[in-house]
């Protein structure tokens, strides 16, 4: 298992997505919001997406629902190719109007904002029932059954009273269970969450992570997390993958990516965050710089100008070559560890062991 | 509860005391607009913050830290209590009484998008308080101006472009150097950067940390993310609903919370070590914060916590010190610490 | 909601007060401030001595202006007799006033120009709401197309275009030029097919100009809402695109049109002035034109009375309704 062939059948995998590329025309010119993204994930299985504003983490998760051209209206379309493969059935070249009806059915989403991503003017159950409909031919009073009783089984005291009330009458953790609960109405295989709490306080947070992690395991569907927050994948996530300007430039199980990272990128990450569970350092390790911008990628490596090791590789080849993704020898449990840099791998294990890792 | 109520330790002159602090938004209601109610926002503080330190105040969203802020910054009347700053009272001072105030008590605020005036240059924006001074620093305001800006780690010659041109932390840095311009004594951040990327959070993390070094400034740094206020603080008060539930050194209150609503605040931090997954404790707290309209009597916190008991539905618990330095306010305080987190404790 | 309802109804009360009081203050106080007599405005230039006092000993315009106010609002429940000068009139209630230039009442002249000022303003409305929202809405969906452009350019055209152009143009081709739809006003009660052909120009040409603004406005409003996070919810459920258009997107869209079309009408209510004197149609704006240009004060002050009122009633009537549209608004 290395990358993925671009041109092969019909995957074994549930959901495999094969060099993704989604760009979107501006006046400013191309912004390449996600540039050739490979993975796959398996049902029961979490993968969470990291990355800073700009990773393009959130286009490829609406990529994947088919979500990132419509609302285009008139203006011009956005260019996207590759291959998404959602059990067995290929959905970017499928009819618009199949994929509609996966949507939802088969896979579901949750959005950051829970108080904007409802409709204020309709009632929670309303909506949920609405969703319900949409793929289940049933009446109202059915529908509203089953509303009532994914409100209740999200946690939603009194949900036959609730269910009545409108979004903004709801606190903001309640919201965000009235979405999962509206996401989970269908039995969706699929789930994604789009930064599912980073709107919420940290108690509600935990709550809310706790909610996913058991609802997965009783649905069993496989789930994408996409956050900017390392905390929120490490509870979550088997696999993390991590964007950098539109490319993931690390992937590989929770467990190495966390205690055996290979990109400079991921190491930034984790020297940026203060932790809570380590002592107490001195100074934080910053990533100098900002993200790049979309519309200009830097050549090379996309992290070259922030990467204070871009020297290191000779011939200058960070600044003009850009690195594949290349599986990490002896990673683990056989899951492939895969990292997208051109520094030598025993210059990678040394600088991690010796300079970074004891600095965290 | 049998641990001795201790003097706490005698300290300098604070730069800040506070105390008795109230702020109550009025709601009105029915047909002649009577008063109905009112948004206990803070209700009730009592803190100080000693010249040189970095008091942190956390918090989860309606719990009064950002009133709290703009209370001390004198942006809000108090409805009750004093602010003294460096021993004056400016818990009622008007517009005129805080102008020259401002000199010493500056804030740096959380959207470095939304804080910044988009057709000011970045001259005009940092030079501002000098104008609304009316003072001339030495070398002319642009040389100043520059000056700060380099002393954020901005390109001084950046002087004449507007804040669409520069990245959310590049922002944050003018609003820092804004902030400075005057030379504060007491620098009050606001979720300081909550809004910018992971990766930026520690290059503005750090330069509040150098700034403080270099001229001496005293910060109360408002945030809901505990893992930042570790780094940042060197006391912390810990708010819930309007009131101060737990103040205490950074150590002791990380390494022994005394009360359950910290507690439980610090274990549902979600922790980046995918091994610590399924080995840790975690509170889990039920519900939601309730509203500051109609807090519950008693202790705040009874209607989430485990402990409660008939007691904390009907006294409140006061603020008192049960450890030297660490004060609390709960009438079931966690066990008492173990002996190796008292020596982890700086006297 | 009952409290608020009762506050917001006070507060059109007193607005009405206050209304009536600065222009009966303006129109009684300012002869006085420049010296006119104004008991001579009131009979015309020809009048002897002798019925300029007994006009002054009518409407009280010796006595201070608040008393001469109170007589006026009494007498709008009450009637009002104005005795003096050896003959007295009689003003049935409700009493607005009475015209000595014209020997009439006002409340009855009003009577009868209100309907033709409503019919003008309720048909306008229907044509130009749909034909705004329907082309704004298709404009927004087909942003930057050839459509949309034509569309806008329309748009602007109506916007900028004053309506006695556009009257006067429509006059000229479909009334003198192709002889269709040359009917003079009649009342709705007397001939419908009549009142509908005597109406059709002026609504087009009132609902053009207003078509084009509520087109920009649905345009612009449907793309702000079309970029909402609740509409990318709509679509991530599944549901058609017709379906997120027209009922989760149109619901937000409708909001600030509601707003807009109450106070357009509210005004509208108080006179087309510029509709009417093109058209010809005997309604309130007209009357008012007359009024003014006959230095009627009765008259002027009962159209602005009337005026005042729609706008304020149709500002209630709006927020009430936003009540209706917005749970937001309704709970809290």
């Amino acid at each position: 298992m290395t990358t993925a062939p671009t041109a092969g059948g019909a995957p074994t995998s549930f959901l495999e997505v094969r060099d993704l590329r989604i760009h979107f025309p501006t006046d400013d010119g191309l912004v390449k919001s996600v540039d050739g993204l490979s993975f796959r994930l398996e049902k029961g299985r979490t993968l969470g997406i990291v990355g800073e504003s700009g990773s393009g983490k959130s286009v490829t998760s609406l990529g994947i629902m088919g979500l990132h051209t419509v609302g285009q209206y008139g203006r011009r379309k956005a260019r996207i190719s590759g291959e998404i493969w959602l059990d067995g059935k290929e959905l970017m070249s499928a009819d618009p109007d199949e994929v509609r009806r996966l949507r939802g059915r088969e896979m579901a989403m949750i959005f950051q904002d829970p108080l904007s991503a409802m409709h204020p003017y309709f009632t929670v159950g309303a909506q949920i029932v609405e969703a319900y409909r949409v793929h289940h031919d049933v009446d109202k009073k059915t529908a509203r059954t089953r509303a009532v009783e994914l409100l209740d089984r999200v946690g939603i005291p009194q949900p036959d009273r609730r269910v009545d009330d409108y979004p903004h009458q709801f606190s903001g953790g309640m919201r965000q269970r009235a979405m999962i609960a509206m996401a989970l109405v269908n039995n969706p295989e699929l789930l994604i969450a789009d930064e599912p709490t980073t709107a919420l306080d940290v108690t509600v947070q935990a709550q809310i992570l706790d909610l996913i992690r058991d609802l997965q395991k009783e649905f069993g569907s496989a789930v994408i997390v996409i956050t900017h927050d390392l905390g929120v994948v490490a509870e979550l996530a088997d696999d993390i993958l991590v964007m950098y300007g539109g490319r993931c430039v690390e992937r590989g199980p929770a467990e190495q990516v966390f205690h055996a990272p290979q990109h400079p990128y991921t190491w930034g990450l984790l020297g940026s965050m203060p932790r809570i569970d380590r002592e107490q350092t001195e100074r934080l390790i910053p990533v100098k710089g900002s993200p790049p911008s979309l519309i200009n990628v830097p050549d090379g490596c996309a992290f070259n100008p922030r990467c204070p090791y871009a020297d290191l590789p000779k011939g200058g080849i960070t600044r003009t070559e850009r690195p594949e993704l290349r599986p990490v020898p002896d990673a683990g449990d056989g899951r492939p560890h895969l990292t997208a840099c051109h520094l030598p791998q025993q210059d990678r294990t040394r600088i991690w062991n010796e300079e970074i890792a004891p600095k965290l | 509860m049998s641990i001795p109520k201790q003097p706490a330790p005698a300290a300098a002159e604070p730069l800040l005391k506070v105390e008795g602090l109230v702020k109550h938004f009025p709601i009105t209601k029915g047909l002649l607009r009577r008063q109905a109610g009112a948004v206990q926002a803070v209700d009730g503080l009592d803190f100080e913050v000693r010249a040189g330190e970095t008091l942190g105040v956390v918090g989860e969203s309606g719990c009064g830290k950002s009133t709290m802020g703009r209370l001390i910054t004198r942006l809000l009347e108090p409805t009750a209590g004093t602010i003294a700053f460096d021993g004056r009272d400016i818990s009622h001072l008007g517009v005129a009484g805080m102008r020259p105030m401002r000199r010493d008590i500056q804030m740096i605020f959380q959207d470095p998008y939304s804080s910044l005036n988009p057709r000011h240059t970045v001259g005009t924006i940092v030079g501002a308080p000098f104008r609304l001074q009316g003072i001339t620093p030495e070398g002319g305001v642009k040389k100043e101006v520059q000056r700060l800006l380099e002393l954020v780690g901005l390109n001084p010659e950046h002087y004449n472009r507007y804040p669409h041109e520069f990245s959310g932390g590049q922002r944050q840095r003018i609003g820092i150097a804004r902030a400075l311009a005057l030379k504060p004594r007491l620098v009050v951040a606001d979720e300081p950067v909550s809004a910018l990327d992971v990766s930026i959070q520690a290059q503005v993390v750090n330069l509040l940390d150098d700034l403080q070094d270099e001229l001496g400034l005293t910060y109360v740094i408002i945030a809901h993310d505990l893992s930042v206020i570790r780094h940042v603080s060197d006391r912390i008060a810990v708010m819930y609903l309007g009131k101060i539930v737990e103040l205490t050194d950074r150590s002791s209150l990380y390494a022994a919370p005394l009360h359950p609503y910290t507690k439980a605040l610090l274990s549902a931090v979600p922790v980046p070590d995918p091994r610590r997954r399924a080995r840790r404790e975690r509170i889990l707290l039920t519900g939601d914060v309730p509203s500051p309209i109609s807090p519950p009597p008693g202790c705040r916190f009874h209607t989430r916590c485990w402990k409660a008991t008939e007691v904390c539905k009907q006294q409140e618990p006061p603020l008192t010190a049960l450890l030297p330095g660490h004060r609390v306010a709960c009438h079931h305080p966690e066990e008492a610490p173990t002996e190796a987190v008292r020596e982890g404790a700086p006297a | 909601m009952f409290a608020y309802i009762v506050r917001r109804l006070i507060a059109v009360i007193v607005m009405l007060l206050v209304v009536t009081l600065v222009t009966f203050g303006i129109f009684f106080a300012i002869p006085k401030l420049t010296g006119a007599d104004p008991a001579a405005l009131y009979v015309g230039k020809q009048a002897d001595p002798a019925t300029i006092e007994g006009i002054r000993e009518k409407l009280g315009l010796s006595d201070p202006i608040l008393v001469q106010f109170w007589h006026f609002v009494s007498g709008i429940p009450a009637g009002r007799d104005y005795s003096g000068g050896g003959s007295s009139v009689h003003c049935d209630a409700p009493c607005f006033g009475y015209s000595f230039r014209t020997e009439q009442a006002i409340w009855p002249v009003l009577q009868d120009r209100l309907p033709v000022t409503l019919s003008l303003a309720a048909g306008a409305c229907v044509l130009w709401l749909v034909g705004g929202v329907i082309t704004g809405v298709v404009s927004a969906l087909k942003r930057g197309s050839l459509w949309d452009r034509a569309a806008m350019t329309v748009a602007l055209g109506g916007v900028s275009l004053p309506i006695y152009f556009t009257g006067l143009l429509s006059l000229a081709v479909f009334s003198y030029g192709l002889g269709w739809l040359d009917g003079e006003y009649v009342d709705f009660a007397e001939d419908p097919g009549q009142w509908f052909a005597g109406l059709i120009l002026p609504w087009v040409t009132l609902a053009f100009l207003y078509a084009a603004m509520y087109a920009r406005l649905t345009r612009a409003t449907m793309l702000e809402i079309l970029g909402e996070d609740y509409i990318r919810t709509a679509r991530a459920k599944g549901l058609r695109e017709p379906v997120v258009i027209g009922k989760h997107a149109m619901r937000s869209t409708m909001t600030p049109v509601l707003t807009i079309l109450g106070m357009d009408l509210g005004a509208l209510v108080g006179g087309a002035i510029l509709t009417e004197t093109t058209f010809n149609l005997p309604g309130l704006g007209q009357a008012a034109v007359k009024a003014i240009g006959d230095r009627d004060l009765p008259l002027i002050l009962g159209v602005t009375l009337i005026a005042a009122t729609a706008v304020v009633v149709a500002n209630l009537v709006v927020d009430l309704l936003y009540a209706v549209i917005d749970p937001r608004v309704r709970l809290s």
